[in-house]
Parts: C-alpha cells; structure tokens; sequence
C-alpha cells in the first residue's frame, strides 16, 4: 500500500491517513526523494494531522526525509502536528530538529509561499 | 483480573509493532483513557515491541487491564527470549543505544508511563512490564 503523493503547482502533498509500519514509513521516503526529483518540486508539505502517534523510529525517519528534500534543494513543512502527538513526542525525548512545522496545510502553503521567491524570469 | 481482557500480540515483524500497538490504544480508550494517554501508552507499546524485534528478533507484547487497591489502568508486558540487557543503567539513559537507534526506547517508555519494571538475565531474556493508571 502506498501512501498518495500530490503535486499542487510546485507543491508536493503528502497526507499520512493511515498507522504506517517502519517499512511503510522507509518507502514513502524513497517515493518522496523520487518524486521531489522527477516533479522539480520547490516545496513539500508532510501533513500528519490524521497521526495518532509519532514514535521514536517515525521521528528520526520523517526528520531525514525532511533533511534529504532539503539537501536536493525543496523548501519542507510538517503541517497539522496533533497536541496528543506533540506532548508524546516531548515526553518520549524526540524532536523534528531543524524542521519548520505548521499549524495545518493552509499555514503550510502560506508558509512556502511567503520563502518561495518567484522563479528567476518569471515578472511578479 | 478479568482474564478476558488479556491480549497477547506476537512479535516478529515490522506488523506486528503496528498491531500491539493498535490492540493498546484501543484497549487503552475502552477502558477510559483520554486520547493523550492513549497516544502515551500506544507509543510507549510501539518502543517496547520495537526493542524486542531490535534485539531479540522475537518475542511478544501482552496487554492486561489491571485493578489495584481500586485503581483501574493498562499494564504491558514486553517479554524476549534475546541476548539480555548489558546494562539496565546505561538501557535507562537517554542516547545510550546499541543499535542504531535514537537511545530514547526505555527511558522515553518510563516517561510516558506512571511505572516501569525490567528484569533481565543475560542470554536468556528481558521482560519490561510497563503500567499506566487512569487518574
């Protein structure tokens, strides 16, 4: 099964519905990556407003997904972060380090929009 | 004890985390968690499954409702035939790890639960039993 990654202009979307198994978190990884470097996407959002609970191995896979899109050049957010998730993530000793986070996918977009300088050529 | 409300998840693969943890959080909200609790106890269940799987390759989650002195909550037992904890001092520490993860299992379970108990014999095996109490 795997996990739906939607491209909005130059936004790649990827929403997390499902409890993912460590093999399914290591596969959206490689999708992501491969998608980010076929679509030339300038920004990706993670939205883990559906996520129950984000563990200590979710962590440390989402925070280098996230440092690998950011090495190949893609502006990332984790959006829409659970207060039930945020307390156990604290309390367990883990941290999305060095990732920006927002409050959901509009606050996600407006995000990336407002870092997102216009494509050199391009008339604003 | 109700011995109906005992369930057993069998770990030997990445799944069967997903499932012992499942099983807790919806064994967790029947019994009256709120859903910060549940997220504590699923999450503390998905460590303890993990370590099993890191370190023994096998071995199994049993969940149990417990009712002491009138106090009602969830106990885990996380229990391995592997090679045994080296160290329960340094298992208990933040960072320590001797596999490549963040070091955060033990000591972030027993944070995330109200009690945490490890007993364990060098190659024979580890049993973690963890509990947490509805307030």
């Amino acid at each position: 099964m795997e996990i739906p990654i939607l491209k909005i202009h130059d936004t790649l979307i990827v929403s997390i519905q499902v409890d993912l198994s460590d093999e399914l978190v290591l596969l959206l990884q490689q999708n992501l990556l491969q998608q980010i470097s076929q679509t030339e996407a300038r920004g990706l959002l993670i939205d883990l407003t559906a996520v129950e609970i984000v563990d200590s191995f979710m962590s440390r896979i989402l925070t280098e997904t996230a440092h690998m899109a950011q090495i190949m050049g893609t502006n990332v957010a984790l959006v829409g972060i659970q207060p039930a998730v945020a307390m156990t993530m604290v309390e367990l000793g883990v941290y999305f380090k060095n990732i920006p986070t927002c409050r959901n996918l509009e606050k996600g977009l407006d995000y990336l929009a407002a870092i997102q300088t216009p494509e050199r050529g391009v008339s604003t | 004890m109700n011995n109906n409300s005992v369930t057993c998840v069998a770990i030997g693969s990445e799944g069967d985390i997903v499932e012992a943890r499942q099983k807790g959080r919806e064994l967790s909200k029947q019994i009256g968690f709120g859903l910060t609790d549940q997220a504590r106890i699923a999450t503390g269940i998905s460590e303890l499954a993990r370590n099993i799987l890191l370190y023994a390759g096998s071995g199994q989650v049993i969940l149990n409702i417990v009712e002491i002195e009138g106090r009602r909550g969830i106990e885990i037992m996380a229990q391995d035939q592997g090679p045994g904890i080296m160290s329960l001092e340094q298992a208990l520490t933040d960072g320590f790890s001797t596999s490549r993860g963040l070091g955060v299992g033990l000591p972030g379970t027993k944070r995330l639960m109200d009690e945490l108990y490890i007993e364990s014999t060098f190659n024979q095996g580890t049993v973690v039993i963890a509990r947490k109490w509805i307030n």
